[in-house]
């Protein structure tokens, strides 16, 4: 093998290792499974690769990702049910989706408010947000953000901005599915105690 | 170096996959900074939270070093916080005012007590913007910017203060404000502790303290803009008046 190869995997490697997840031990262990497998694996994963680097893309209308101006989620006219369930990040929405519970459509802020990172409601897609609730005849916007000070602090902004205009929901705070009392910290076993219900 | 101390977690931010940086102002060390090993992980982050009462156990190999925490909770008080508009932005307001204000590793015991009774007022929304006011009239105090209400700066009486004068800070009484009425600033009586401390004195009580945290302490530490937080308190405060 000459220098010149051994510093494109050496290069390679150092690409994995900026992956989350990943350090270098690791990413020395993927990158050598890739060439063991180069034709099973390496070969298609750096067309996908290369693919996707042409063609991801934030959808215009959600924030969602994919590969088209307009995300699949938004062309979908099933969904256009009058729910909106507003984000924080792609993950939050995807994580969403594997739940399959929901079948309305979704906005993603791209963040929270927060005055440490000097991030303001210009800096999330809340004027957008406010455009779609009028434009898309939405009759239920759902804030599914996360149950932390900034992300609520976030979800009150959104409440005063649409005040008024659209019925406003948040989800549900207590135990997970599967939890143990014993492991929750207080504030969680504080606000499942509230938000009780009649068996 | 290494001790052990208490504080209130004024903010959290991600270092790397699943360390934290937090900024704590502590009792006995002022506001001071570590990172939390773990401080992103399942088990740390819900305890991480703004206004968090932790006991910490700082550690560096020298003094100024970032060093690290070990830190174990005493109060959650993120779900009071979350039981309202109110209380939610009352939170932020107090956490980034302490950041904004205070010097790294310098104490500030009353005013750490003082912001300590604060929080624990989070959930009765009835006494906490008075009790906000008070904690914005000490912290003034306690940076070198108090406002002087103990008589009138012109006739030296204590009868019938009514303004505050925007240049000095201290009290201006109804009969000697004569034409400067205009440019004084309100001083209601609820700053004096009396009366009822209805909504509206409060209101114009904040009115004072934000005159002089903008145009006093703000300029002192750099010319930095108040945080919105404050601004978004006042909003949250103004829908019940």
């Amino acid at each position: 093998m000459s220098d010149n190869s051994i510093s494109d995997i050496e290069n390679l490697i150092g690409l994995m290792a900026k992956l989350p997840g990943m350090g270098p031990r690791s990413a020395r262990r993927a990158v050598l499974h890739l060439i063991r497998k180069r034709g099973l694996l390496l070969t298609p994963l750096a067309d996908c690769m290369s693919e996707v680097a042409a063609t991801a893309r934030e959808c215009l209308n959600c924030g969602n990702v994919g590969t088209s101006d307009i995300c699949s989620l938004c062309n979908d006219e099933d969904r256009a049910n009058g729910e909106l369930c507003v984000v924080e990040t792609v993950s939050d929405l995807w994580a969403m989706e594997r739940a399959a519970v929901f079948k309305g459509r979704y906005h993603v802020l791209g963040g929270t408010l927060s005055a440490l990172d000097a991030v303001g409601p210009e800096d999330l897609h809340i004027p957008r947000l406010v455009d779609r609730v009028t434009s898309e005849g939405i009759r239920e916007v759902i804030l599914a953000l996360n149950a932390t000070i900034d992300g609520q602090t976030t979800a009150h902004y959104i409440a005063d901005q649409l005040e008024g205009q659209v019925r406003l929901t948040s989800l549900a705070q207590g135990v997970p599915i599967g939890g143990e009392l014993d492991y929750l910290d207080e504030g969680t076993i504080t606000a499942a105690l509230r938000a009780r219900k009649d068996l | 170096m290494e001790w052990r101390d208490h504080g209130i977690l004024l903010s959290a931010r991600r270092h790397g996959e699943s360390s934290a940086i937090i900024d704590v102002f502590t009792e006995e060390h002022g506001r001071h900074a570590g990172v939390v090993r773990g401080g992103a992980s399942r088990r740390l982050a819900p305890i991480l939270q703004p206004g968090a009462q932790l006991d910490l156990l700082w550690r560096a190999r020298l003094e100024e070093h970032l060093g690290s925490y070990q830190a174990e909770p005493l109060r959650s008080r993120a779900v009071a916080a979350m039981s309202g508009r109110l209380a939610l932005s009352g939170l932020n307001a107090v956490t980034a005012l302490l950041g904004f204000c205070l010097p790294e590793r310098e104490p500030h015991p009353a005013l750490y007590a003082s912001s300590e009774r604060l929080l624990d007022l989070l959930e009765q929304e009835e006494l906490w913007p008075l009790a906000y006011l008070r904690w914005e009239m000490e912290l003034l105090e306690e940076m070198g910017f108090g406002l002087d209400l103990l008589a009138c700066a012109v006739s030296g009486r204590n009868e019938e203060l009514a303004y505050v004068s925007p240049r000095t800070g201290r009290a201006v009484s109804r009969q000697e404000a004569g034409p400067w009425v205009a440019r004084l600033l309100p001083l209601p009586p609820v700053m004096l502790g009396k009366g009822e401390a209805p909504d509206h004195e409060i209101a114009e009580g904040l009115k004072t303290t934000g005159y002089f945290l903008e145009t006093r302490l703000a300029p002192a530490l750099g010319n930095r803009p108040l945080p919105e937080a404050r601004g978004r308190f006042l909003d949250a405060f103004s829908r019940r008046l």
